[in-house]
């Protein structure tokens, strides 16, 4: 084997690094940045129709300003954001933007020097002219490490990346030996960020020493938990990251070739790895010889083709096989023989992106974050009925309530918050009174929710305990392989018993059955989708008993949620008669006037139960009301 | 073999070339071929399969496993309605309702003139913009019943600008 040039690697960075930085400052110079989030969430709020009329505006005027495409800053409840660096103010950030608020923002504060404080959402340092998000409740409790670049860097520049330290970790790292990486990966006491919560640096260990040629390395970006966005964020707002944490593993692990495993879901992903890869390679920080040492290393973009199971690591190699996404029976885990038998690493996208933390910073650093058993951040994708919704990066050990209340400020609506939903289908649905658990790998699975990969769905008082648990069951069934009979026909079987309880159907001796065939299921299925299936049904039997009685006792849905158990109904009395809101928004024209009173009435037999006509109602009659049982409606 | 079936096999050759003849490239080739046909039809499976000298059951086995794919060609306008946790919780299924109810088609189905086909897909990653809808491969946000209406009416008024 040749010796490395150990010299060079560092040196080699040095010139690319040079490069990016005058880049970087050329862009950063004395004129204005406009910045647009154009990640996912982003163009779905409509940021490119915001980047097309600042565009526009900016040829009207003729303004030569840079206009910077960036990925997702977490803030995702206002979106579409823009951020304008202009000299002699913060750089500030605007949310809600349309693209009317954005023709504003180029006239009065690039042309002029009014920075429109009225669609400000905060600056990105303190000053004294705008609350800065550090001065937010939030800051408190955020620490952003693998979410740090991502909203302020353009993806597709990898020039951005490395004038903000990217790369450097490999340069350093190519200097180590792989044996001296996989101790600081162990020092840092990282865990697999997949969900399991696997020590990553042990993982790393077996497969160095596996034997077998050639080893491989896989990430995982098969994000499939429904309500889970974190490795979407990562990979479309900061993919070098993630490549630069493959090319470290694949140094450390003695692996010549790896591939991204990104869902075809995530179509802008998918694009932004795609580009990611390209530009590494011409800088040749991707591929033969790379900075100049003797590694060599090459990564393929695999998109998986919408199998929740393909997650599952076993699963996920038959795919890259070319097979059906079935798994097969550990031990010996893909560590030992895995892609076509030989030894192969499988990482989460997250669990990477923290690599070159570690390895740039010290595994010391990594682990003074956290709590004993579980060390650094993590990232959560807060959705459902919470205030700001969006991404939160937090030290382990935060407690459910800071990130829920403080981070996520609170419920929507001044509504009663019920439940948190953790852990996507393998995860539970945790109550009020778990609320100052601190979150942890441990903790969670005490609790009977887990970890999983971070999703995070807050649930209000108009949420149906018993409708989330034969949701996520729905869920489960579909995706279930089919391989273990107890997966395949037990999830039936428990989803068929739920159904009937939201039908009201449901008689009191099936708790027992669903409590059995859970036990069942979870002893009798290979792989974690099985194994963790019944833990919706389980936890939400275990802290929201009395909703399960109420459907099957007295056919009423306490959320009024599940639509077989509730009514609409017009209270004539609060009526405004000569309004016709809802009689116009009905989509199956249920709802007429009284022919002589003319206060509205639904045709019960007509009402698909959508709602629009709660929604459509102006607030200050409030006339129609949802009743459950629907027996309640009144006959005449 | 129809000269249907025949361009149909011509259109798979055509992707086929790109790809080396190892299994571990039967889902990429198949998301091509798809990207390029926009559905699978038998004729490509069995192309596929002789390409890559495998069963061809074994290639109906993947396509039929695997969400993406689908055995049925696609309207001119696609629709995916999002039933992720957050959309569901916020009334997901009562859009697909919507959808199904307009379009008088179920899910996985085409409309007779071919303009619509609709599908579920099980997160689409935009957890704050519920209930989502993914129209023609842009994620909408907020799809109500009232909104599938509106989204409707745009694609039929545009129908009859041309």
């Amino acid at each position: 084997m040749k010796v490395i040039r150990r010299q060079s690697t560092v040196s080699a960075f040095q010139e690319i690094k040079k490069r990016a930085e005058s880049q970087w400052q050329k862009l950063h110079g004395d004129k204005a940045v406009i910045m647009v989030g154009t990640a996912t969430c982003g163009r779905a709020a409509g940021a490119l129709e915001v980047l097309r009329a600042i565009k526009g505006e900016l040829k009207k005027y003729q303004l030569g300003y840079s206009v910077v495409e960036v990925g997702c800053i977490g803030h995702c409840y206002a979106e579409p954001i823009v951020t304008i660096i202009k000299p002699g103010f913060p750089p500030i950030c605007y949310g809600q933007v349309n693209p009317v608020i954005a023709q504003r923002l180029i006239r009065e504060f690039i042309l002029g020097d009014n920075p429109c404080l009225e669609f400000v959402l905060g600056a990105e340092e303190k000053n004294d002219l705008v609350p800065s998000f550090a001065d937010f409740p939030r800051a408190n409790f955020e620490k952003k490490v693998i979410l740090k670049n991502c909203g302020h860097i353009d993806p597709e520049h990898i020039e951005h990346y490395i004038a903000n330290g990217g790369y450097l970790a490999l340069a350093k790292a190519l200097q180590m030996r792989p044996e001296e990486i996989i101790a600081r990966v162990k020092r840092s006491g990282l865990r697999g960020r997949g969900g399991a919560g696997f020590p990553t640096g042990g993982k790393w260990e077996i497969c160095r020493n596996a034997k077998g040629k050639p080893k491989y390395l896989i990430c995982n970006g098969d994000e499939g938990d429904p309500g889970a966005f974190m490795d979407r964020a990562i990979l479309e707002s900061d993919p070098h990251s993630v490549v630069e944490g493959m090319l470290i593993a694949g140094y450390a692990i003695g692996a010549s070739s790896g591939y991204i495993y990104v869902r075809a879901e995530y179509p802008l992903a998918v694009r932004q790895t795609r580009l990611a890869l390209r530009q590494a390679r011409k800088l040749r920080l991707l591929g033969r010889n790379i900075l100049g040492s003797d590694f060599s290393f090459n990564i393929k973009l695999f998109q998986g083709s919408g199998a929740f199971v393909c997650g599952e690591e076993t699963a996920l190699i038959a795919s890259l096989e070319g097979k059906a996404g079935t798994p097969y029976y550990r031990p010996p885990y893909p560590a030992i023989s895995g892609l076509y038998g030989k030894p192969t690493l499988i990482n989460n996208v997250k669990t990477l992106a923290f690599i070159r933390h570690i390895i740039g910073n010290g595994g010391e650093s990594f682990a003074s974050i956290g709590t004993k058993g579980s060390k650094g951040t993590a990232v959560f994708a807060l959705a459902g009925k919470v205030v700001n919704t969006g991404l939160a990066e937090v030290p382990m050990g935060t407690t459910l309530r800071q990130v829920i209340f403080d981070v996520g400020s609170g419920i929507k609506e001044g509504k009663r918050f019920k439940a948190v939903q953790i852990g996507g289908p393998s995860g539970g649905c945790l109550p009020e009174s778990a609320l100052d658990l601190p979150i942890d790998f441990d903790s969670l699975t005490d609790a009977g929710a887990m970890m999983g990969s971070g999703g995070m769905i807050v649930l209000d008082e108009d949420d149906c305990m018993v409708e989330i648990a034969r949701y996520f069951l729905e869920f489960t069934q579909r995706e279930s392989c089919g391989k273990c009979t107890f997966c395949r026909l037990g999830t039936k079987q428990m989803l068929q018993v739920l159904d009937e309880f939201t039908k009201g159907k449901g008689r009191i001796e099936d708790l027992d059955m669903l409590h059995q065939l859970a036990e069942d299921i979870k002893a009798g299925s290979l792989c974690g989708l099985g194994k963790t299936a019944p833990n919706p049904v389980l936890s939400t039997l275990r802290f929201f008993h009395d909703e399960y009685e109420a459907h099957i006792k007295e056919g009423r849905c306490p959320a009024l949620m599940c639509r077989d158990l509730i009514a609409y109904y017009i209270i004539p009395e609060k009526c405004e008669r000569t309004c016709d809101a809802c009689v116009g928004t009905c989509t199956v024209e249920a709802i007429s006037s009284h022919p002589t009173k003319r206060y509205k009435i639904i045709d019960q037999t007509k009402c698909v139960k959508c709602g629009t006509c709660l929604t459509s109602c102006p607030p200050q009659y409030s006339a129609v009301v949802k009743l459950s049982p629907p027996s309640l409606v009144p006959k005449k | 073999m129809t000269e249907e079936q025949a361009k149909l096999r011509k259109q798979a050759r055509r992707v086929l070339h790109r790809f080396g003849k190892k299994r571990g490239n039967l889902i990429p080739i198949l998301q091509q071929v798809q990207g390029k046909l926009g559905y699978l039809p038998r004729e490509a499976m069995l192309e596929v399969a002789r390409f890559l000298d495998i069963p061809e059951v074994d290639v109906y086995s993947v396509v039929t496993f695997y969400n993406q794919f689908r055995l049925q060609p696609p309207g001119r306008h696609s629709i995916r309605v999002c039933l992720g946790t957050a959309c569901h919780m916020k009334g997901g299924y009562i859009t697909l309702d919507a959808w199904k109810r307009r379009l008088s088609i179920d899910r996985g189905q085409t409309t007779a003139d071919r303009e619509f086909d609709l599908d579920t897909v099980a997160c689409v990653g935009c957890c704050v913009m519920a209930p989502v809808t993914v129209v023609d491969n842009k994620p909408q946000g907020k799809v109500e019943p009232t909104k599938v209406d509106g989204i409707l009416l745009s694609f039929k008024l545009e129908k009859k600008k041309q």
